[in-house]
């Protein structure tokens, strides 16, 4: 990354990460009200409830129950945890505990998920709702599910925005951090945002300390002799395909191809990629944690690993390439 | 190569030098005594009239890990404060900048532009000290390092509560400074963190923890006495209970007492030292500290003063930021349980001069300062950026320095805080030489850092240069020369050189069969393995960037 934002800087670039149409709407929910959350360890030691809205968890993070729910080992002697789901589809099976205990499940189309938090919400704050239901749910129901996380010691609240598929789902997100922050008045309730993978929280956390924002920011070399500017929405990839001068795209875990554009495209990448459309330039490079070390920050954005070199097939590292790359422009 | 500083007046306290002027010669990176007259002097500078001390080191700033990115990540919008040209406080100077969470780089630009060559993060959490040395390494012109967190993992808990000897507690302590690449071992709140994930909501001095049934107090004596025994230079750092609570000087008092007479240093002292006189119930506990410090020869302190404007609070204390969240301004917050390990909370906050508790905050940190008698036991810190962002030392200093300046500051405050402060009694004013204590040759001396603090022979060539003015925050605001490792990096408070500073640790010897309990411990209930946990010195050093440096104390 410290390559990355130093090419930036030399070329007047707009940064912006393959997934960050879900990230940002986390991104957005931390700078609008901030949020309560945990991380892994947390989960596997004191989770005693785990809620799960709008997603599975394990489409996106197959091992999740089995590292940090099933576990039978735990530091606190919690009992197995209970499993709720408000959610549409999925593979609720997976909620299903080794006992052969069965999850709950409060069966919502996404599209009610703005619906049912903000009734959830009042109910939190003890307001009474006109209706008995809400997208199907009765009232009840909500009311049960709010006592039975009162009653848990330590509930853990899990959201993919990945799944949040639908205009301003950052506002549905803020609910959901609005809820945690209420319980937490008085009982211990704690949120697990999900990330969207292939580095997305090393490049938003490198990204933060190197230049003060998280991405979707850009190198103003006009302003004040040269800074970052930050723009959550005119700096997606999608808005700058528009009318950018070229593409640059860097899929170095995963096969990634780029998304089509008339702009010139220049891909560093996995050798794998398979192009739908061909590229301007291909510089295949090496897999972080395979062919050479790094560092990564994990899904919980708290923790930083290193990551090993295991093999030895001669590909360049990505920031090699970028070096490479920047010494070559004036 | 050498460099001549020639004519300088010096403000050396490790030295006994006070205004002496001398000149200095540099070699390779370090002061030297006078060549021979054969030998070539390849550079010369006059500094005839200017001032010149060791490079400042700041022993309490939160400049790396995750908390501030969290700020940073949070507040887009408080990199905007980079354009300000106007102050945000009627009491401010144009000198101050409410810059509260620079980027890496700017972080060390910021403070190499004042004379300060090296600072330290004060709250390296272990499971997070990866990303604190990341940051670190990306910080530049400046020597970091830090202290790791510890008094609200689960694994020493578990230790004290079983009853485990201070032997094996030794071993844990030195095995996580080596571990986290740290320089001393901080505790926060002790036990409130961990106690918060347990739902309890404050914890004193010799309030017991629900799960673990063990105090406070029992974790402050045990690490205490662990860092003591270790032989390490650095006290053990405490962040203590109950930080921000009126009434919560008894608490400190409490704390003093229980150092038994151990070093222990007293961090943010300000934020603990409130009482309850007076008809809000708040009032500046401030007299009867600074009585305690001037009793108690063991312990030292920083002030964590606050100063007026924008500016967020970064705490490892998710306990006491919880409670805070309520007064976030602008509304927003992050509080987090982290790992079995320990907690943040990350809160913005905005001190106004016309807010009483804010008046009398800021007030209360300066009667500390001007009440504790040595200036070898009392560090110039602002909890950066927790008081204020510590590009406002400039303006702190003045206020320390000169008498009429601080009154004139006081006579704008919120006028019930007015009357609630003996501030104005206070006739003291630093000297330069007592300054170059509290920012120099303190905290060297008092983390360890021997080659530095200081303008002796043999001394690491940190050497800030400032022209004498009668406006004290002028002067520190620009000095007219920088020197880090004796390379010319600053000139007229501009950098004109970049590089990247060492990283210092302590590495005490210890009993390497900790790990016979750890490493199971780690394969049962972590999520990171053992191995993966601890930080190779290779990490940090192999970018060809950075280096560390290991303090020999013991």
């Amino acid at each position: 990354m410290r390559s990355i934002i130093a090419l930036a800087k030399k070329t007047g670039a707009t940064l912006d990460h393959m997934h960050s149409e879900a990230t940002v709407r986390n991104t957005l929910t931390l700078q609008n009200s901030g949020w309560q959350t945990t991380t892994l360890n947390e989960v596997k030691n004191r989770a005693d409830l785990i809620l799960a809205i709008g997603t599975d968890i394990v489409s996106s993070h197959p091992r999740f129950f089995e590292q940090l729910v099933w576990n039978k080992d735990s530091l606190f002697n919690k009992p197995t945890p209970e499993v709720i789901y408000i959610a549409a589809s999925g593979n609720t099976h997976a909620g299903v505990s080794p006992e052969g205990k069965a999850p709950k499940i409060l069966t919502a189309k996404t599209a009610d998920l703005p619906l049912l938090m903000s009734a959830l919400n009042a109910l939190a704050q003890n307001k009474s709702l006109k209706t008995d239901q809400i997208a199907g749910i009765s009232i009840d129901s909500l009311q049960y599910l709010l006592s039975e996380i009162k009653a848990s010691k330590y509930a853990v609240v899990v959201w993919s925005p990945a799944c949040l598929v639908f205009a301003h789902a950052e506002l549905t997100v803020q609910s959901i951090t609005q809820l945690i922050a209420t319980l937490n008045q008085s009982s211990r309730v704690a949120g697990l945002p999900l990330n969207s993978g292939d580095g997305d929280s090393s490049i938003n956390n490198t990204s933060t300390w190197l230049t003060g924002y998280p991405t979707r920011n850009r190198f103003n070399a006009e302003q004040r002799g040269g800074e970052f500017t930050y723009d959550a929405y005119h700096f997606s990839t999608q808005q700058q395909l528009k009318n950018c001068d070229a593409l640059l795209w860097i899929s170095s875990f995963n096969a990634y191809s780029p998304p089509t554009t008339n702009a010139p495209t220049i891909v560093i990448g996995h050798p794998n990629i398979q192009f739908t459309q061909a590229p301007d330039v291909f510089i295949p490079i090496g897999i972080p944690g395979l062919d050479h070390a790094g560092t990564m920050f994990r899904m919980d954005s708290s923790v930083a690993l290193p990551l090993k070199k295991i093999r030895d097939l001669g590909l360049p590292t990505l920031s090699m390439v970028l070096r490479d790359i920047e010494s070559l422009i004036p | 190569m050498i460099t001549l500083l020639k004519n300088g007046r010096l403000y050396d306290p490790a030295n006994n030098k006070d205004g002496v002027v001398q000149d200095i010669y540099i070699r390779d990176g370090r002061i030297i005594a006078k060549p021979s007259p054969t030998e070539k002097i390849s550079h010369s500078f006059d500094l005839s009239g200017k001032v010149v001390m060791a490079g400042a080191i700041d022993m309490h700033s939160h400049i790396g890990g995750g908390k501030i990115n969290i700020a940073r990540m949070m507040l887009p919008e408080f990199q905007e404060s980079r354009r300000y040209s106007e102050p945000e406080a009627h009491i401010c100077s144009p000198n101050c900048s409410h810059h509260a969470t620079p980027n890496a780089i700017e972080t060390g630009f910021r403070y190499i532009e004042m004379g300060y060559t090296a600072a330290f993060e004060p709250a390296i959490m272990p499971s997070n000290a990866r990303q604190a040395h990341l940051e670190m390494a990306d910080t530049p012109m400046i020597d970091k390092g830090g202290y790791a967190m510890l008094g609200n993992d689960d694994f020493f808990m578990r230790m004290l509560a079983s009853g485990k000897d201070q032997k094996a507690i030794n071993d844990y302590v030195a095995w996580t400074l080596h571990a986290t690449q740290a320089i001393g071992i901080k505790v926060v709140n002790a036990g409130g963190i961990s106690a918060f994930k347990f739902n309890q909501r404050k914890l004193d001095l010799d309030e017991k923890h629900t799960y673990y049934q063990i105090s406070a107090r029992n974790i402050i004596k045990s690490l205490s006495r662990a860092v003591y025994d270790l032989g390490i230079a650095k006290p053990l750092h405490v962040h203590c209970n109950n930080l921000g609570a009126a009434g919560n000087f008894e608490t400190t008092l409490n704390t003093i007492n229980a150092a038994d007479g151990l070093p222990m240093h007293l961090t943010h002292i300000q934020f603990h030292s409130y009482g309850i006189e007076g008809d809000r119930k708040f009032s500046s506990a401030a007299a009867e500290i600074a009585q305690a410090i001037n009793q108690h020869k063991n312990i030292s302190v920083d002030v964590g003063q606050i100063l007026f404007g924008q500016t967020v609070t970064a705490s490892g204390d998710s306990m006491v930021q919880q409670l805070n969240a309520k007064h976030a301004n602008p509304k927003k917050s992050v509080i987090m349980d982290i790992e079995c390990d320990a907690g943040c909370g990350v809160v913005p906050f905005k001190y106004r001069d016309q807010n009483f508790v804010n008046a009398l905050q800021w007030a209360i940190g300066l009667e500390l300062f001007l009440s504790v008698t040595d200036p070898w036991r009392i560090f110039l810190t602002t909890d950066h950026p927790n008081g204020a962002p510590f590009t406002c030392y400039p303006h702190l200093i003045r206020l320390l320095m000169d008498k009429s300046f601080r009154n004139e500051a006081f006579a704008k405050l919120n006028l019930d805080a007015q009357a609630m402060s003996n501030l104005k009694s206070l006739e003291r004013e630093y000297s330069l030489y007592e300054i170059a204590i509290m920012t120099r040759a303190g905290p060297a001396k008092l983390i360890g850092m021997h080659d530095r603090g200081h303008l002796g022979i043999g001394a690491g060539a940190d050497i800030a240069i400032y022209n004498d003015q009668s406006d004290r925050e002028a002067m520190f605001s620009e000095p007219a020369y920088v020197f880090k490792d004796g390379e010319l990096v600053v000139k007229a408070g501009k950098v004109i050189k970049v590089t990247w500073g060492a990283t210092y640790t302590a590495k005490p010897e210890y009993d390497l069969s900790i790990e016979h309990d750890l490493k199971p411990y780690f394969d049962r209930y972590h999520t990171v393995q053992l191995r993966n946990f601890k930080i190779d010195t290779a990490e940090i050093s192999q970018d060809g960037r950075g280096s560390i440096i290991v303090s020999k104390d013991n």
